[in-house]
C-alpha cells in the first residue's frame, strides 16, 4: 500500500484525525481519550494490520506531551507513527500492552522516564532507575541535577 | 529495580522460591538482573529489573552536538559499535539529505557486516558457555581476535571504533585491509565448519535447545523481537532486506527464517547469518569504488525542523535511532530503539514453565548486551 | 627386585620385630594416614595441574606457564593462596554443619582408598568385601554436600545440593549394577581376587559384550557421580554460580576442590581394577613369551597408566560437552542406563552360568 493509498484509508477509518505528511511516514494525531479505540482499529483493520510496534516513546515539549508510537504492519508492510498529545502536569492514557506486548516495558520506561500514568497496565512500576526515583521523571527537559548533569 | 515487599508478596505463595541470577552472575554477561520465581527448580515467573549500566545517554545526547552524539552511541551495544554509528550517523544525514559517497557506503557495509561476524562470534562462545561447553569460548575468540585487529588496523580501536560520521567514515581504510580481509575469510570458512561439528551436532546440545524458548511467530511480533530472535520464529524482519540501506540492495544475499521459534531455531539463524556476511564480504571485498571516503559537510551540522527515524539490522536486531529536532545544533530529543530491549521483553514469556537450565540458555540464545538494554 | 610389595613387607616385619604387636600396628596406621594424605595432596597438585593442561591443549592456550618449568609449581601457588586465604562463614549459616561438611566429603574419599590395590600385593585392607565397601562409601559423600548445600544458607547453594542428591542417587543405581556385572563374572566381592581373575585376560576383553556395555555405563555413571561436566549439575557455574560450594572460601573450599580431583581418581582406579585389570599386565590367555614381557613393566606403572588414560578421558568430557538439563539428567539415567544395565547385569549372568566367557 502506497502512503497515498494508506492516507485514504485511515481518512475512511478515522474521519476526525488530522494526517501530517511532511516525514518519510505519515503521521496521524488523535486525542488521548480514545487512543485505545484507535490504536485497536489499526491493529485490527484487515487493511491495516500494524501488528508490529517497533518504537514506543515520549517528547517532552514544554507545554505539553507526546506519546509517539512507530508502528509497521509485518503482512502489509506500511509504516505509520501514531501521535497523541498528553497534559503535561497529569499525563494520562490507556495503556497499549494488550494490544502490542513488547508496550509493557516501553511504558514503564516511559513512566519512569516521563511520569505518564499509564491506565490499566499490568505493571507499572520503575524499571531502570533504581529506588528512590518515583515521580523524579528524568526526561523532561526541566529536570535539574546539579551534581550529576554536566550542562555545556 | 525491585522493592523489598514485591518479593515478600511473591515468596509467600506456597513453595515459591525467589532466587536473584545477577546483577553479579556468569551466565548474565554483564549487569542484568533476573528475580525468577521458582517452584521446585520450575520457573514461575522472571523479572528482569535493569538500570545497573543505565547512563541516560538519551538525556546526555540532548546536550550534544549532531557530529558529537555519534561517539556516545558506540557505548551502547559495544560489541556491534560500528552498526550504532552507522544507524545514528544515517539518521543525520537522513535529515540533511547528504549524499553518501560510494566508497563509504562500500566501507560501512564492509565494517558492519564484520562486526556482525564478530558480534556473532561471540554470541556463539558465550552461548555455548552458557550451556556448559567452555571451550567453543576459546575457539571463537581466536578467530574475533583477527577482526578486532582488522578493525584496530584502519580505526585504531578494537572495540568502540567511533568510526562512521555523518558523511561517511572518519578516515580511509588502512591500505592493508583488503589483504587482512580476505586472510581472514579464507581462515574463518574453515572455522565455520569447525563450529558446526563442535557444537550443532552435539546431542546434549540439541536437547538442551530444541524445543526451549519456544515463541510462535505472533508473539514474537507483538513482543517486538527482531533480529534472529524473531527470525527464528520466521518473522520476516531483516532491513538490510526490507528497507535496503547503503549498498545492501545491490547485493546478493539470503535473509534466513528458520520456522523452529525455539533456541535452536535461533542459533542456527545466527549460524547461517555468518555464512551470509562472508559471501557479502566476499561480494565487496574485491570491488570498494575508488573515491571519497566522507562526503562534504559543514562544520557545525543543523537539522531542518522536524523528526527523522532510521534504522539498520544490527547484530541483535533493528537499532533504530529517531531524532526530534528543532533546528538546533542540538537533538531536541534523541530515542534510540534497541533491539535488545524488546527481545528481553519477551524473556518471562519464553521462560515460563521451563527450568533453570532452560532460562540460560534462553538468555544465550537472545544475545543479550547490557548496556545496548540500558542505555 | 625393589617393588611396593617388597618395602611393605619389609616395613611390616621390621615393626613387628622391633616393637611389641600394638605398638607396631600403631605405627602401621600412622604410616597409612601419612602415606594417604601424602597421596592426597599429590594427587591434588598432579590432577589439577594436569586439568589445565589438558583444557589449554583443547582450548586452544598454553595453559599454566609462569610458575616453574612448564607451570608446574602453578597449582603449589594456588594452593598457598587458598591456605592463606580467610575461610568465610556467611551469617546465619548453619557454623557446625558448614565447617563439617567438607570434611565429610573428604573423609568419605579417604575411606575408599582402604580397599584399592595400588600395586601387586599392595593394599591398605584387603577386605573380602572389597567392592561392596566401595559402593557403600561412595554414597556417603552426598550427605556432605546435601550438608554443605543446606547450611549455606544460600539458595544457589541448596539448589545444587538437591540436584546432586537427587543425581548421585541415581547414578548410583548404575553404576552398582555394573559393578556388579564384573561380580558375578569374577565370581568374588574380594578386590584382590577380582584382580587376579584377569590374569589371563582384562574382563573388558574377556566378558564379549556385556562388559563393554558395563563398562561405558560404568564411565558415565561415575561421571556423573564425581559431578563432572557434562553431568556437573551440583556446580553448574553459568546457572548456579559455583552452587553447593557458593559459599566455601579459602581452605574448606580447596577440601572440596581436592575431594573432586581424589574421587575421580577413585573412581578411574575402580573402573580400572574392574575392568582394565588393575595392576594385571596386559595378558592373553597362555601366550607366555608376551606375558612375560609384560610382567617387566612394574605393577604400579600399570594401575596408574590405565587409571591416568580414564581420568583423561574423563576430561576429555568434559571439556567438550555441554551440560545436560536436570530433568534430561534423571531421564537418562532412569529411562536409559538403568534397564539397559539390568538387561546386561542379566546377559552377564547368563554368560557366567553357562561359562561363554573365555
Amino acid at each position: 500500500m502506497t502512503k497515498e493509498e494508506l492516507k485514504i484509508k485511515l481518512t475512511e477509518l478515522f474521519s476526525s484525525v488530522s494526517i501530517d505528511e511532511s516525514s518519510e511516514w505519515l503521521i496521524i494525531n488523535i486525542s488521548s481519550a480514545n487512543s485505545l479505540n484507535y490504536l485497536t482499529q489499526l491493529r485490527n483493520d484487515s487493511s491495516l494490520q500494524f501488528d508490529y510496534l517497533f518504537c514506543q516513546t515520549c517528547v517532552d515539549w514544554k507545554t505539553h506531551l507526546t506519546m509517539v508510537y512507530h508502528l509497521n504492519s509485518t503482512t502489509h508492510r506500511q509504516s505509520l507513527v501514531v501521535k497523541v498529545q498528553l497534559d503535561r502536569t497529569f499525563p494520562e492514557i490507556e495503556t497499549v500492552s494488550k494490544i502490542w506486548r513488547t508496550a509493557e516495558f516501553h511504558e514503564r520506561e516511559i513512566f519512569e522516564m516521563f511520569g505518564v500514568n499509564f491506565l490499566h497496565h499490568p505493571d507499572l512500576r520503575l524499571l531502570i532507575l533504581p529506588d528512590g526515583w518515583e515521580n523524579k521523571k528524568p526526561m523532561l527537559k526541566d529536570f535539574e541535577d546539579p551534581i550529576n548533569m554536566i550542562k555545556l | 529495580m525491585y522493592k523489598e515487599t514485591d518479593i515478600l508478596k511473591e515468596s509467600s505463595v506456597e513453595g515459591n522460591l525467589i532466587i536473584n541470577i545477577g546483577p553479579q552472575h556468569p551466565s548474565t554477561h554483564g549487569v542484568l538482573h533476573l528475580v525468577v520465581t521458582l517452584n521446585g527448580e520450575t520457573i514461575k515467573k522472571v523479572e528482569p529489573h535493569l538500570g545497573y549500566i543505565h547512563r541516560s545517554i538519551e538525556k546526555m545526547c540532548e546536550s550534544l552536538s549532531y557530529r558529537q552524539f555519534i561517539y556516545v552511541t558506540s557505548k551502547m551495544d559495544y560489541l556491534s559499535s560500528h552498526i550504532n554509528n552507522h544507524g545514528c550517523a544515517m539518521c543525520v544525514e537522513k535529515g540533511l539529505q547528504i549524499e553518501v559517497p560510494p566508497r563509504a557506503q562500500v566501507i560501512r557495509v564492509l565494517m558492519d557486516e564484520l562486526t556482525r561476524l564478530s558480534s556473532h562470534q561471540l554470541w556463539w562462545g558465550a552461548m555455548a558457555m552458557d550451556i556448559g561447553a567452555l571451550t567453543p569460548f576459546f575457539h571463537a575468540f581466536r578467530e574475533r581476535e583477527m577482526i578486532t585487529s582488522i578493525f584496530e588496523e584502519t580505526c585504531g580501536t578494537r572495540l568502540t571504533m567511533n568510526y562512521m560520521v555523518p558523511g561517511g567514515v572518519m578516515a580511509d581504510v588502512n591500505t592493508n585491509f583488503q589483504k587482512s580481509v580476505k586472510d581472514f575469510i579464507i581462515h574463518f570458512k574453515n572455522k565455520i565448519n569447525e563450529y558446526d561439528e563442535l557444537l550443532t551436532g552435539n546431542i546434549i546440545f540439541q536437547n538442551r535447545t530444541k524445543g526451549v524458548g519456544f515463541i510462535s511467530k505472533e508473539n514474537a511480533i507483538s513482543f517486538g523481537c527482531s533480529g534472529p530472535t524473531a527470525r527464528g520464529s520466521g518473522v520476516s524482519c531483516d532491513i538490510r532486506k526490507l528497507y535496503p540501506y547503503e549498498v545492501y540492495n545491490q547485493l546478493d544475499f539470503d535473509e534466513i527464517l528458520e520456522p523452529g521459534g525455539d533456541c535452536f531455531a535461533r542459533y542456527l539463524v545466527r549460524m547461517k547469518e555468518m555464512k551470509q556476511s562472508i559471501s557479502i564480504i566476499e561480494q565487496l571485498i574485491d570491488n570498494i569504488p575508488d573515491g571519497d571516503f566522507q562526503a562534504k559537510t559543514k562544520a557545525v551540522l543543523k537539522l531542518p525542523k522536524g523528526e527523522f527515524y532510521s534504522s539498520v539490522e544490527s547484530a541483535r536486531g533493528e537499532f533504530g535511532v529517531y531524532i526530534v529536532s528543532e533546528g538546533g545544533t542540538t537533538p531536541y530529543r534523541i530515542k534510540f530503539r534497541s533491539p535488545g530491549f524488546s527481545n528481553l521483553s519477551a524473556l518471562d514469556f519464553m521462560s515460563r514453565e521451563g527450568k533453570i537450565g532452560d532460562l540460560i540458555a534462553i538468555m544465550g540464545s537472545l544475545d543479550l548486551v547490557i548496556p545496548d538494554i540500558d542505555r | 627386585m625393589p617393588s611396593l610389595e617388597n618395602i611393605a613387607n619389609f616395613i611390616h616385619n621390621w615393626l613387628y620385630t622391633t616393637f611389641n604387636a600394638t605398638v607396631a600396628l600403631l605405627l602401621e596406621f600412622t604410616i597409612v594416614a601419612i602415606l594417604v594424605i601424602g597421596l592426597f595432596s599429590v594427587l591434588g597438585l598432579v590432577l589439577i595441574f594436569m586439568e589445565r593442561k589438558v583444557s589449554a591443549y583443547m582450548q586452544v592456550r598454553l595453559g599454566p606457564n609462569r610458575v616453574g618449568p612448564k607451570g608446574i609449581f602453578q597449582t603449589v601457588a594456588d594452593t598457598l593462596k587458598l591456605m592463606v586465604k580467610e575461610g568465610m562463614t556467611p551469617n546465619n549459616a548453619d557454623k557446625f554443619l558448614f565447617n563439617l561438611a567438607p570434611f565429610i566429603v573428604m573423609t568419605a574419599a579417604m575411606l575408599i582408598l582402604a580397599p584399592l590395590a595400588f600395586a601387586k600385593n599392595f593394599q591398605i585392607w584387603d577386605i573380602n568385601i572389597g567392592v561392596l565397601f566401595v559402593t557403600a562409601i561412595s554414597s556417603v559423600s552426598v550427605i556432605g554436600i546435601l550438608m554443605a548445600g543446606w547450611a549455606s544458607n544460600n539458595k544457589y547453594s541448596l539448589l545444587g545440593a538437591m540436584r546432586s542428591g537427587a543425581q548421585i542417587v541415581s547414578y548410583e543405581l548404575s553404576a552398582g549394577l555394573s559393578i556388579i556385572t564384573i561380580v558375578v563374572l569374577s565370581e568374588s566381592l574380594k578386590i584382590s581376587t577380582i584382580i587376579e581373575s584377569q590374569a589371563n585376560g582384562w574382563w573388558i576383553f574377556k566378558g564379549h559384550i556385556p562388559a563393554i556395555i558395563a563398562f561405558v555405563i560404568f564411565i558415565i555413571a561415575v561421571t556423573a557421580e564425581t559431578n563432572r561436566a557434562p553431568f556437573d549439575l551440583a556446580e553448574a557455574e553459568s546457572e548456579l554460580t559455583a552452587g553447593f560450594h557458593t559459599e566455601y572460601s579459602g581452605m574448606k573450599f580447596a577440601l572440596f576442590f581436592l575431594a573432586e580431583y581424589v574421587n575421580i581418581f577413585i573412581v578411574c582406579v575402580i573402573g580400572a581394577t574392574l575392568f582394565l585389570g588393575g595392576w594385571m599386565p596386559l595378558h592373553f590367555g597362555t601366550n607366555t613369551t608376551f606375558n612375560e614381557m609384560m610382567d617387566y613393566i612394574p605393577s604400579s606403572l600399570w594401575l596408574f597408566g590405565k587409571t591416568f588414560f580414564l581420568i583423561f578421558v574423563i576430561m576429555w568430557f568434559r571439556w567438550t560437552f555441554p551440560r545436560l538439563r536436570i530433568d534430561q539428567l534423571l531421564n537418562l539415567e532412569w529411562k536409559y542406563l538403568l534397564p539397559i544395565s539390568m538387561i546386561n547385569l542379566l546377559l552377564a549372568t547368563a554368560m557366567a552360568i553357562l561359562g561363554w566367557h573365555f
